[in-house]
This record gives structure tokens, sequence and C-alpha cells, in this order.
């Protein structure tokens, strides 16, 4: 019982310290991508090639004055950038990064839990992130982040209900909730394979519940200034712009472990690097992608943004569902 | 069925954008009536870049008016100097030898590129479209250093003075205009990738703050303003001068009026500015660079206080530096076709050597004054995208 506890402690403090180097690197990355992207070289001074640079960010932030904006909400206003990080920590929990090893004679799975119902739990506690913004631009007393945290309520709960149908495609085709079961299920071929829109339509719909540019708008810079983290600063701010790159990593294993295959090897010849190495790769490939995006595209307006959801995402997603569950009685599943 | 606002009382509230903002291109102040998103009114508030050009010209000689002009439109300067070099050397009747002529359009063209390329930039910027910015400013880069090879400077160069120029183009400029005119169609090609068939761009400018004929010319807009709006009017061929006559170009419409065709006209009008420019180097003729008659121009330092040294030259520094030149009494008003728009000058000149009145008709200004139309009935975040369509520079806008 003891040992139990220990090794599940011991897989948390890995994960968890393996998710704050994603964060802390995906911010790196963020600068150095789109330095790359922009024809310019990116952070160069802290640390060969600037990879120090998250740490003088990190301190920066921290020895800047903490401004706490005037007739804000207090309970709310330090709640927000609380919230903003932890549904990222608790989601980690259930996503497996590799095939069960086995050490001292015990056999331990690379997965924090396997619960049965890891989907569910997955999208109930991102959902909980749009409470940071919505209270982060409630609380702030002023109108840009009001502004912003209008948006990001509306947009919230339009993809999430997108995302959320989007998996469906998965779970009737693997018929599990666990992550686990999933990526067992893609052992010979990736599920991006057999459902190809259900992958394009969560890769949108994640890229909005990121936040991140085509969909950015709750933080539009250029009309709200900083959408609903504008009356933050110091180390509140911190925990949200931590928060967003924590949804990241997350967001993009969750895609992998999905769609593309989890810990396995897309190929046989090359099933001797580990899994976990794998599932690194595809994971950082997931997390350019977001970062590719970012740099691309111009931003889509509010209402746009409400009607590409309703209109076109969400019959495709359901079509998606029709036509899933149609392969699946003609042909007695795929 | 009534809709939510009539069951409701009605009720808007009031977002104060600006001075301080990042999309209003300086310091112009919006104030915005908001009725959840969509903009009921829309009230640019303008003077907080106020320097009081007009006035202080009034106090300062021909010749030192010029540095003030140039802070008018700083992305821009040739242009300006362009403008007031032409209206004084009106006033005075002075004709300014053809190679000036050609140096000058050649260098006004080249800020027309360069003022269209920041306006890129940051208007797409404005939309989301980052990388774009970084883009346009790798080539805006390339023109500010042909600036000044040719000034000294890179900003605010004054290198037009009354009756030419100051002085000739170093050797090495025209190479190097050369090898940035091959490389600019690659580069604007490169721009229109990112955005002119991106669906989202145009979702974001299709449709979007249409500034009718009509509308257009009741409200004074010029420049691209007017010209996406389908009005064929430019300066330049409209009003000739400084040799622009003698060019072939094309001047590009728009048949909608909406920030897209403003967008594709200022695109195509890059293109027409590198045709200027590479005919006036085809035709660049030899000679002076500067009007002799008038005595405008500062004798060489040699006559000064070098071998050559003549008191008379000694004498026509000093009272051009002193005193200034005396144009003749009269009123003129000379426009040209600024990046932005129809630029103006009036001066009234009543003989001293200082204007009496110089009266500036800005294009950033004029531009500004379709705002609210323009934005009524749109959502916060279509304003920002039509703030980026009027081009406008604060500078430019306050005086």
């Amino acid at each position: 019982m003891i040992v139990a506890i220990i090794v599940v402690a011991v897989k948390l403090l890995i994960l968890f310290a393996v998710l704050m180097l994603f964060v802390a690197y995906g911010t790196l990355a963020e600068r150095k991508v789109s330095g790359h992207i922009q024809d310019r070289l990116g952070p160069y001074h802290c640390g060969p090639h600037g990879l120090l640079q998250p740490l003088a960010d990190g301190l920066k932030l921290f020895f800047k004055e903490d401004i706490v904006a005037a007739e804000s909400d207090k309970i709310l206003y330090y709640l927000a950038p609380m919230i903003a990080i932890v549904p990222a920590i608790l989601a980690i929990g259930v996503i497996p990064f590799g095939e069960s090893i086995t050490l001292f004679g015990r056999k331990i799975d690379l997965v924090v839990t396997d619960i049965n119902v890891a989907l569910l739990y997955l999208l109930a506690v991102s959902s909980f992130s749009v409470y940071a913004i919505v209270f982060g631009g409630w609380s702030s007393n002023s109108k840009y982040p009001l502004l912003g945290g209008l948006r990001s309520a509306a947009q919230f709960i339009s993809y999430e209900l997108i995302l959320g149908l989007s998996i469906m495609g998965v779970i009737m085709v693997v018929g599990s909730f666990s992550l686990v079961d999933i990526v067992h299920y893609q052992k010979s071929m990736w599920m991006v394979v057999y459902q190809p829109l259900a992958f394009i339509i969560y890769m949108i719909a994640a890229t909005a519940e990121l936040n991140r540019l085509p969909f950015d708008l709750p933080e539009a810079e250029s009309e709200l200034v900083g959408g609903y983290h504008t009356e933050y600063s110091s180390m509140k701010f911190a925990m949200f712009f931590l928060g967003e790159y924590a949804n990241m990593t997350v967001t993009s294993a969750v895609a992998v472990c999905l769609f593309l295959g989890g810990w396995y090897s897309p190929v046989s010849f090359l099933s001797w690097i580990p899994g976990p190495i794998w599932f690194v790769v595809k994971l950082v490939a997931v997390f350019f992608f977001l970062l590719w995006l970012r740099w691309t595209y111009p931003r889509f307006r509010y209402d746009q943004l409400m009607v590409f959801s309703w209109k076109y995402l969400l019959p495709l997603a359901l079509v998606n569902i029709l036509a899933t569950g149609g392969v699946m009685i003609l042909f007695g599943g795929i | 069925m009534k809709t939510v606002a009539e069951h409701t009382e009605r009720r808007t509230y009031t977002l104060n954008m600006g001075p301080q903002h990042p999309s209003t291109h300086g310091v112009l102040r919006v104030i915005l009536e908001l009725e959840g998103e969509t903009i009921v009114d829309a009230r640019p508030v303008v003077g907080y870049l106020h320097r009081g050009t007009e006035k202080l010209a009034e106090s300062k000689t021909y010749q030192q008016v010029s540095p003030l002009i140039d802070r008018l439109d700083y992305l821009a300067c040739p242009a300006y100097n362009f403008a007031y070099c032409l209206a004084v050397e009106k006033l005075l009747g002075v004709e300014v030898p053809p190679r000036a002529k050609y140096i000058r359009v050649i260098l006004a063209e080249l800020a027309r590129i360069a003022s269209h390329l920041i306006w890129l930039g940051s208007h797409a910027m404005d939309i989301g479209a980052v990388t774009v910015f970084l883009y346009t400013f790798r080539e805006r880069e390339i023109t500010y250093e042909l600036l000044e090879m040719a000034a000294g400077v890179r900003m605010h160069q004054s290198y037009f003075v009354v009756g030419g120029v100051r002085w000739d183009l170093p050797e090495g400029f025209i190479p190097k205009l050369r090898e940035f005119l091959d490389i600019l169609p690659s580069k604007i090609q490169e721009y229109e990738n990112l955005l002119t068939k991106n669906k989202i761009w145009r979702m974001r400018t299709e449709g979007l703050g249409v500034l009718s004929r009509e509308d257009a010319i009741a409200l004074g807009a010029t420049g691209p303003m007017l010209r996406g709006s389908g009005v064929e009017w430019d300066i330049r061929k409209a009003y000739p001068y400084s040799g622009y006559g003698e060019f072939e170009f094309d001047i590009p419409t728009g048949r909608n009026g909406d920030v897209y065709d403003r967008y594709l006209v200022r695109m195509e009008e890059m293109r027409q500015s590198r045709r200027i420019i590479l005919q006036a180097l085809e035709k660049l003729p030899d000679g002076p660079i500067h009007a002799m008659e008038g005595k405008l121009y500062f004798p060489d330092p040699d006559w000064v206080r070098g071998e050559h040294r003549d008191i008379a030259a000694l004498i026509h520094q000093f009272k051009l530096v002193v005193e200034g030149f005396h144009p003749p009494k009269g009123e003129v008003y000379q426009s040209i076709e600024a990046p932005k728009g129809e630029l103006g000058f009036y001066i009234v000149c009543d003989g001293s050597p200082k204007p009496y009145r110089l009266r500036i008709r800005l294009p950033s200004l004029m531009n500004l004054q379709t705002l609210p139309l323009l934005s009524r009935g749109h959502k916060v975040a279509d304003l920002v995208a039509i703030i980026g369509t009027l081009d406008i520079v604060l500078g430019d806008v306050d005086k």
C-alpha cells in the first residue's frame, strides 16, 4: 500500500516537473519559432541561443510590482490566476505516456491513474479554465477585461461542445473512455486514419479553447489591449501565462493520445525507441503546429467565430458521429 | 417578435479607446458608444500630438520651416518636404532643374513604398497577422537605408530644399535602389500570399467600412481612401507636378469602397511606385541639382572660407542664414499626392522672409473624418481594422 502511494507520488512529481519544463520552454519555443517564422532570431542573450530566457522571464515577472486594480472584486481577482493553471495540472493525471514497465519486480503503468472515465474527467477539468478568464475579466472592474471575459464565456461554451462531439467519434470506435484503452487500440493504426474529420475538428476546437490565434479573441491585443488579463501584473499575470502554455501542453498530449497513436511508434522498425520518447516527439510536433498556426493567420471576429462554430463545425461534428455510427452498424465495427 | 433591445430600455455604454491603446496608431483617442460589442457611435478626439506647426512656421524663415514639415508625417518625410518646397518655389517662381525633379520623384515614390509598407504591417497586425508586420519591416529597412544614403539620416531627412535638393545622390545609391526594386515584386507577392486570398483576412475586411463614392467626395477623403471607393483621382495625373506627366503609371481603383478594396489599391500603388522609380532612373539626366536663380542655395564652403574665398559668397551665406530669402508678396496653394492622400500647403507671403501664414491640408486629418461613418454599426474588433485602413499617422492628424 505504502509502496503504491510512493509510486504514485513519484510519478506525479515527475509529470509535474515535466509539465513545468514544457511550460517554461514552451514560452521560449513560442518566441523562437515566431522569431524564425518572421525572419529574425528570437531571444538570444540569456544563455546559449537564449536557452535561459524562461528563467529570466520568470525572475523579471517575480520582481515586478504587484498592482491590484482599484475597486476590484478582491476574492475573484485573486482566485482567477490560481484557477488558470489548475485544470492543466489536474488533467495530467490521466494522460498515459508509455507502456507499463517493470521496475524492481513491480509492474508500473506509465500513467498516474488509469480511470475508466478519463476522457469525461478531462473534459470536465478543462472546462474549468473558463472560470479563470471570466472571473479575471469580471473582477478587474475595467471595460476591456470585461469584454474579454464575455467573449471567452461565449467562445468556451461553443467550442467545448464541439470538442466533446469530436471526441465522440473516437469513443464510439474504441468503446471506452479510458485513454489507455484508446492508445492500445491504435497499436497498429493511428486513430487519425479512421477519424480524420474528428481530428481536424478537434484541433480547431482545441485552438479555440486555448485562446490561440486565429481564435484569440478574449485577449485580442490589438482590440482589447490585453483582454481579460489587462489589469493583472507580476506573478498573477505569470499564472495566466503559465496556464496558457500548460493547457497547450495538455491539449497537445490529449491529441497525441486520441489521434496520433500515443506512445506507439508510427513504423514497426523504429519500435525499439522507448514509448515515452515517441510520446514527447509527437507532443512537440502538435505543440509546434499550434505555434505555427498562430504566426500565420489573422484573427477571426467575435461573431464570425460564433457562426463558424455553430453553422459549420457543429453540423460537421454531428455528421462525423452519424457516419461513424453508420459504418459501425453496416460493417460491424471498424 | 420583438428584439431584446426593444423589450428592455435601450442601453449603451461608453468605452474610451486611447489615447494609449495598441491599435490607435499613436495617440488617437476614440470615444465609443457601444451596445454590447456593436458601435453605436465613434467620436475621434484629436490633438494629443499637436505641436503648433502652422504657428511655429510663422516665426521661422522659409528654409527653417522645412524640418518642421518633416515631422508631420514622420513615415513619409520626403513627400512632405516635397510639397512644401514646391509651394515655396511656386511662390518664388523658380524652376527646378530636371535632375533635381527626378531625384525628388524617386525619393517621394520610395517614401510612398515605405509608408505603404508600414501601413500594411500595422494594418495586418491589428487584424492579428503579426508575421506580415515583421516581413514589411524587413523591406522598409532597406528603404530607410536608401534614404539615409541620400540624406545622411534615416528619418526627417529635409533632403529637399527650396530650389532643388540638398546635394546629389551619393555613389552606390542607384545600384542599391535597383537591387531593392528587383526584389520588391517578390516581396509584395509574399505579403499577398499571406493575406489576399486568406479566408479569414477576407472575412475580416470585405464589406467592412464601406465608403461610397459620394460620401468619400463629400467628406474630403483623398488618396487610397478615395480611390478605394472607385474615384480615379490622383493629383500626380490631375495636376502633374515635378515632371510626373512624363511617367507612365496606372491609378488603381477599388469597386466596393471597403477595407479590402483599399488594401488592394495600396498594394497596387506600391507596384506602380516601383514603375515610376524605374522610369525615373532610366531618364535621370545629368546637370545641376539646384536652381541657380534667386540666391536660394548656400554657396560652396570653398567660396566662403576656402581657397577661393570671396566676400560676395560670404555675404550671400550670411544673409541667407541670418535673414533668409524674400519671396514676392502673394498667396499660393500647392498640393501633391502624398502616400496618404492630398497634401497641400497654402502660403500667404507678405514679402518678408517668414511666411505670414502657412496653412497645411493634411491627408490623415481629412481621412479621419470618415471614421464615425465607417464604423457605425460594426463591432469593436472592426474598429481597429477601420483605423488601420484609414492609414493615419497622428503627426499628420494633429499638426
